[in-house]
């Protein structure tokens, strides 16, 4: 079980590192055979470590530097469900976007595969490592490979920028987290989380702050939180299809996780006495993401960047589940990132057909042209349906988790966000399903109006008229599977296990440095009424069905008391969004400055 | 240990970040990137100094030696070659976009606004 460990991480960096040696002399087939099998390998693995972890976190410690006189010597990776969880799901991704670009890129050489590969390899190991260097070490493996992917169509001069903004901003974001790493090092002498955590206990004075502001904010960067979200829309606009769907269905996720690793095995005992201080600004941080991620989403006519924007609420929604500070806020975050993780790359796999078939994914210039794929424009409806948080989808349950922990912790109203972000998000995707895939509505409205075309280079030759299956199945099978994992039984008493292991720092710090096992803190099994969550969600989705039957009626005025302030905002938000990147590092800036300065602020005044 | 290191290393940051705010040129901008980063080296370095150590090799040394910290070196050294990458794939991108579009300066590309 133990020299399991390290290959989740080592066979796609193996893999990766023969097709970069043979570039050039192999066959695309031959290389598209290797990543799949070395992708399926890493998934297996992860998914085993994944069940076998169920009980206690597994410690494997290389080189055989295992632990002395409860100093760490070595680098660790510290295995829970969650983490494994997560790698799991990143390999099941990077499999459906391998099985996607089959039909990809015909003359690419096996560069892509080789960049896919580390991707996969960084994201494994980002889960699963219990060392905070390390942590850093493959968060920027990540990024490099990511930055790279993201310009990979390199005669596209938008591409390159997008590229470029998402290189210069994330790498800033990685910059703070190696200060906050550097700063605990130099408060506490060590780099392993369950040492540094240990070590740290409860004391909290400005060092602490100060790191955990610059850990907290490097990491949400990558999650794209606002004010730093501005990089996500244009690098998923301009990325290749496949890309997309690991940047919005578990790379953007991944940020968020790892501010609740740090938070829960390092911070959890400083900030024991200051939860409401910072629960409150990240309530409020989530909220604001939600709501601006939604409208800015409503606002595009650029499919790819209108998901993107989507993303960036739901990625709200998941930091909403996080700032309640709880393990049953955790379970529901886990469960609500598989959901959406699976809609959303359903939804750009469909993005990526129509650019396939039509060579562009503007919906003005798509309206109506794909009534022939009534299969595609089921899968996309459906997935949209997901979008919205409709049972039986993963994203209801993990919504309706969320709702329940939010209940216990008093803040109830964040039901409203759910709402919101869930209809209008929805909606957007609705209102693109009627135009494209049955020509309803206007070919133009003043209401996605403002979103400027986008000049798309086409991904693919030799489009044919019909949709080759490779493309169309991973996207229907990655529907049906967030279907099932919304309707797995005990699915959410699952994950609230694995969410109380990773929340328990004391066992795990004794898991790590001690060896030793503590009692289970499992939890009860408790039974949570459903009806509130099933309101909600299913007002979400006939509000949302509302929004975009409105949007497209020829008879509904476009001139009313609703309809004109909510463009003028729209407005409004969209000047912000200049893709300048100069302007993104500036409220990048403002964003750090204000969040240390307001929590420092809270901890001060606000005491339990 | 002096506090002077830790000003340094803030001066460095902020500073780095003004000019990639300011810039209007994608070269200019990847290298204030390399300033913000070296803020991330000397603070690094200033946390493993000690005063009157010396250089952390310990063959022939006597016991209770004070010494610098080699971890944060080790740090620092891999630091360099992630960012090495980066600022690498950074310029590279700068060469195309002046292929493609025939300028450097974020200005004047406008495709990704709204």
């Amino acid at each position: 079980m133990q020299s399991l460990v390290p290959l989740p991480v080592a066979i796609p960096l193996g893999v990766a590192a023969i097709l970069a040696a043979l570039n050039g002399h192999l066959p695309r087939r031959i290389a598209d055979a290797a990543s799949i099998l070395a992708t399926i390998a890493a998934g297996v693995i992860t998914f085993d470590l994944m069940l076998l972890s169920r009980h206690a976190p597994i410690i494997y410690w290389f080189g055989g530097w295992t632990v002395r006189a409860g100093m760490a010597i070595g680098i660790s990776f510290a295995i829970d469900p969650i983490g494994a969880g997560l790698a799991t799901f990143a390999c099941v991704l990077v499999l459906a976007a391998f099985v996607f670009s089959l039909h990809y890129f015909d003359s690419i050489g096996t560069m892509y595969h080789v960049l896919m590969l580390g991707f996969l390899a960084a994201m494994c190991g980002f889960c699963l490592t219990g060392d905070l260097f390390n942590l850093f070490v493959f968060f920027e493996l990540m990024s490099a490979a990511a930055f790279a992917l993201c310009g990979y169509k390199n005669e596209e001069e938008s591409a390159q920028q997008g590229a470029l903004n998402f290189a210069v901003t994330n790498t800033i974001g990685a910059f703070m987290v190696l200060i906050g790493i550097a700063l605990l090092y130099s408060r506490t002498g060590a780099l392993n989380m369950a040492q540094v955590g240990r070590a740290l206990s409860n004391q909290m004075d400005a060092t602490v702050i100060v790191a955990f502001v610059m850990l907290m904010c490097g990491f949400y960067v990558k999650a794209a939180a606002v004010p730093f979200h501005f990089w996500l829309a244009d690098a998923h606009a301009v990325a290749p299809t496949p890309v997309c769907i690991l940047f919005s269905g578990v790379m953007v996720e991944l940020g968020v996780y790892a501010v609740a690793r740090v938070y829960w095995a390092i911070m959890d005992g400083p900030f024991a006495a200051h939860r409401p201080a910072l629960g409150g600004l990240l309530l409020t941080v989530g909220t604001i993401t939600a709501v601006i991620g939604a409208i800015m989403c409503f606002g595009q006519r650029h499919i790819k960047r209108l998901l993107a924007f989507s993303t960036i609420s739901h990625v709200g929604l998941l930091i909403i589940a996080f700032a309640l500070l709880t393990p049953d806020g955790l379970a529901g975050g886990a469960i609500y990132t598989l959901g959406h993780g699976m809609v959303k790359a359903a939804l750009f796999i469909v993005a990526g057909i129509l650019l396939h078939r039509f060579g562009t994914v503007d919906e003005y210039q798509l309206h109506g042209r794909a009534r022939r794929h009534r299969a595609t424009a089921i899968v996309f409806f459906v997935a949209g349906l997901g979008l919205s948080g409709m049972p039986p989808f993963a994203t209801f349950l993990g919504e309706h988790t969320i709702e329940h922990a939010a209940e216990i912790a008093h803040h109830s109203w964040v039901s409203i966000v759910f709402f919101f972000a869930g209809a209008v998000t929805a909606a957007a995707v609705f209102r693109v399903t009627a135009r494209v895939f049955f020509g309803w509505g206007p070919k133009h409205d003043e209401f996605s109006g403002g979103g400027k075309h986008i000049s798309e280079q086409r991904e693919t030759h030799d489009a044919g008229h019909n949709i080759p299956a490779v493309m169309f199945i991973p996207a229907a099978v990655l529907v049906v599977l967030a279907l099932a994992v919304g309707i797995m039984p005990h699915m959410d008493q699952q994950a609230r296990v694995a969410a109380f292991t990773m929340a328990d720092h004391a066992g795990y710090q004794a898991r790590v440095l001690d060896g030793s096992k503590l009692p289970d803190a499992t939890p009860e099994q408790e039974h949570t009424p459903m009806a509130a969550s099933l309101a909600r969600s299913f007002g979400a989705t006939a509000a949302a069905l509302a929004i975009a039957f409105l949007t497209l009626a020829p008879w509904y005025p476009r001139k009313n008391k609703v309809y004109t302030p909510i463009r003028s905002a729209m407005q409004v938000l969209r000047n912000f969004h200049t893709g300048h990147v100069g302007d993104y590092v500036a409220f990048l800036t403002f964003g750090v400055a204000a969040f240390g300065i307001v929590l420092g602020f809270l901890i001060q005044y606000l005491h339990v | 240990m002096s506090i002077f290191p830790y000003l340094v290393a803030a001066w460095l940051f902020i500073i780095g970040l003004y000019g990639v705010i300011s810039s209007r040129n994608f070269v200019h901008i990847s290298m204030c990137l390399a300033v913000v980063q070296s803020s991330t080296y000397v603070l690094l370095l200033a946390i493993g100094y000690k005063t009157g150590g010396v250089p952390p090799i310990f063959a022939g040394a006597q016991v209770g030696t004070p010494a610098v910290d080699p971890i944060v070196q080790a740090l620092m050294l891999t630091d360099i070659v992630v960012e090495a990458t980066v600022v690498a794939l950074l310029l590279a991108l700068a060469v195309q976009i002046q292929k493609a579009a025939g300028t450097v300066d974020p200005d004047k590309l406008l495709e990704l606004q709204g």
